[in-house]
């Protein structure tokens, strides 16, 4: 793995909000790294921070937020202290973002065709015309039928799964190495959603492209990520391959989480639940953020914050994985 | 249980919306009046004590039949009847009225951000006259709040002070203030993250056994679905297209609309897999295709299926299933097989 140069590296980041009440921590010590063709899965409950580690990549941290700590690197360049103008081009060119509304990503006013022109006129080395007819054959690509007509309609004259393929391909027609894909497909149907993820998932395997998919549906990331990343207030919980996560989650949060999702192969009589609710950011609890909720909490966890550590063939930040932690013995022997 | 009256039916019951341009435009243009047929011909039962889910995608007009069966649309064609009662003659009566209560899919929108969460709840029990005494309504109140979790000294704070889930755990408490037998549920876990929609999932069902309520639940998710119902209609383009006990359902699938839904759910024990996706689009309810609605999408569609609209009728193999299929009708339907070979 280490051979390979991974495109995105986000080493320690830390973004904060001042308000008038104190400072927020809303990001602290996240790491990870995304390799060429690789898809990082990021899941977590709402507030847990993954659509802002996408905004803090992409540079769109909403004021007063600020990335107070940590390193983004592309490609080995940071990119998290570049001035506004810098940023600019890297976005687009370098980083493609698929967010969850189509409707909201799309100017309503001008014709795809025109928006998807002037992305790649911007970025690329392509006069109009040539430009006009890549748009065309991208809109192919995305499976828009009729494409060389559909390029002069109005973003509100498609449906909403037709417009997410539109935001995808505005999205990859710079052909950036790295895309943060922010719950691409949450606005769509069930049906919808699998033609939209099959598609993502084989333009990014095709171009070599690195993607970040957030969202909160597991399903979407068990059959579309190769990793995955659990967050819980702010922080990387766990994180590890996709199959490993989902099967031996080592987190109690994350075997959790993976409980509480209802299968549709069988009807349980009582669904499995985490009790109680993600802290609030101006209330993340002393030592391990998880431990109000945990069912394995033990001393050291009231007042010990946990790092990742290596725990069941993933990463886990959790104490029950430490050397000599009194649940780490049983767990060997169960 | 002994009651065989259902506790709603309804019969051939349609909604249609006029989506017409202004009248002076359509003459101008030619063209005549155009109608959004959001709900068309839809028949179900709900025995009390147990659970209906209506599931589909967008549009298919699960939530107008929502909207229909608690009175808050008058039907165009067609009738639904509350308890062996006409709807629009029981909501006419405000003991029957609080009979029925809804809960709405999202909680941040459903409650009064100005008032305090024990007068959100409460206000059901002073608008149907139940109680008149202060102290009589406090205590329900409290009691009402412990029945979903929350502790009764939460009455005094505001719903932006709540959770996502906490807040749903208030809108399950209003809608229960008025002692109603059948709840109208419209995607109540949808907007809630997982583990908490579990939550509510679990104190739906509690709730259920304990005072013996009767839902109907609507959902796009087949997952949570399965979960909480007793029987579920698969509706499409504003008909339904297969009704079944769940079980039956989820086991045997029959309509290929319910077969391309199951296949194109993600599942976690399916790392890898390929999902099938169904092919194409909902098509508009404005102009919906003729003869079957699902036939443009249909691998099965033959000239039959783009004439003639099909009935729901029993399931050839499994008759307690009903189902508005030509394919399945004439057994061409490949049961037990794929519905579509997986590509690649």
């Amino acid at each position: 793995m280490s051979d390979i140069k991974p495109i995105l590296e986000v080493r320690n980041l830390r973004v904060e909000f001042p308000t008038r009440r104190g400072l927020l921590v809303a990001l602290d010590d996240v790491s990870f790294s995304i390799a060429p063709g690789e898809v990082l899965g990021v899941v977590g409950e709402s507030g847990a921070g993954k659509s802002m580690t996408g905004a803090a990549i992409i540079g769109l941290l909403e004021p007063p937020g600020r990335i107070a700590g940590g390193q983004i690197l592309l490609e080995g360049r940071r990119i998290d202290n570049l001035p506004y103008q810098d940023l600019r081009r890297i976005r687009g060119r370098e980083i493609g973002a698929i967010f969850q509304d189509p409707l909201t990503t799309l100017n309503p006013l001008y014709t795809v065709g025109a928006q998807l022109i002037e992305t790649m006129v911007t970025h690329l080395p392509l006069n109009p015309a040539q430009a006009r007819a890549k748009a065309i054959e991208w809109l192919e690509l995305v499976g828009i039928p009729a494409a060389a007509q559909r390029i002069d309609s109005y973003p509100h004259e498609f449906s909403g799964g037709m417009r997410q393929r539109v935001v995808i391909a505005l999205a990859l027609c710079a052909e950036p190495k790295l895309i943060v894909a922010d719950e691409p497909t949450t606005a769509l149907d069930v049906s919808i959603q699998a033609q939209v993820i099959a598609l993502l998932k084989r333009l990014a395997r095709e171009k070599g492209t690195a993607m970040m998919l957030v969202t909160h549906d597991m399903g979407v990331i068990a059959e579309t990520a190769d990793r995955v990343a659990v967050m819980y207030a702010g922080r990387i919980v766990e994180i590890g391959a996709v199959r490993n996560v989902v099967k031996h989650a080592a987190h109690p949060y994350s075997s959790g989480l993976m409980g509480s999702i209802p299968p549709v192969s069988r009807r349980l009589d009582r669904m499995q639940q985490i009790d109680g609710a993600m802290p609030r950011l101006s209330a993340i609890p002393k030592g391990c953020p998880y431990n109000p909720r945990c069912p394995k909490v033990f001393d050291r966890c009231m007042v010990e914050r946990p790092e990742l550590m290596p725990a069941e063939g993933n990463l886990a930040a959790c104490w029950l994985y430490a050397d000599g932690a009194p649940a780490a013995e049983a767990k060997h022997h169960g | 249980m002994a009651d065989a009256t259902p506790m709603l039916e309804t019969r051939d019951v349609a909604r249609f919306f006029d989506v017409s341009r202004p009248p002076l435009q359509r003459l101008l243009a030619g063209e005549g009046k155009r109608m959004l047929r959001a709900v068309d011909g839809v028949s179900f039962s709900i025995p009390k004590g147990t659970t209906l889910s209506l599931v589909g995608e967008s549009g298919c007009g699960k939530s107008t039949v929502a909207r229909l069966v608690v009175g808050l649309y008058s039907p165009t064609r067609g009738s639904v009847i509350f308890d062996g009662r006409d709807l629009a003659e029981a909501r006419a009566d405000s003991t029957q009225r609080r009979r029925m209560q809804m809960i709405f899919q999202d909680p941040y929108a459903s409650l009064n951000p100005r008032w305090r969460v024990r007068d959100i709840i409460a206000e059901p029990i002073r608008a149907f006259g139940l109680s008149k005494d202060k102290a009589e309504i406090e205590a329900r109140v409290g009691q009402l709040l412990t029945q979903v979790g929350l502790s009764p000294l939460d009455g005094a704070k505001f719903p932006h002070e709540f959770s996502g889930g906490q807040r749903q755990r208030i809108s399950i408490a209003r809608a229960l203030s008025s002692n109603p037998e059948f709840l109208v549920c419209d995607e109540p876990t949808s907007a809630l993250d997982v583990s908490v929609q579990a939550q509510i999932l679990n104190l739906m069902k509690d709730l259920q056994q304990r005072l013996g309520l009767t839902y109907l639940f609507i959902s796009h998710n087949l997952a949570v679905v399965r979960q909480v119902s007793d029987r579920v209609g698969v509706m499409y383009l504003g008909r339904l297209v297969e009704l079944a006990p769940a079980e039956t359902l989820f086991e045997t699938p029959r309509h290929p609309y319910t077969r391309a839904l199951m296949e194109a759910i993600p599942d976690l024990d399916m790392t890898g897999r390929q999902r099938i996706p169904v092919g194409g689009e909902v098509p508009s309810p404005i102009n919906p295709p003729s003869g079957c609605p699902f036939h443009p999408r249909c691998p099965l569609a033959n000239d039959r299926c783009k004439a003639e609209i099909p009935a729901m009728m029993p399931a050839r193999g499994t008759p307690q299933t009903l189902v508005a299929c030509h394919a399945v009708e004439e057994g061409r339907d490949r049961m037990g097989a794929p519905l579509v070979e997986a590509v690649g």
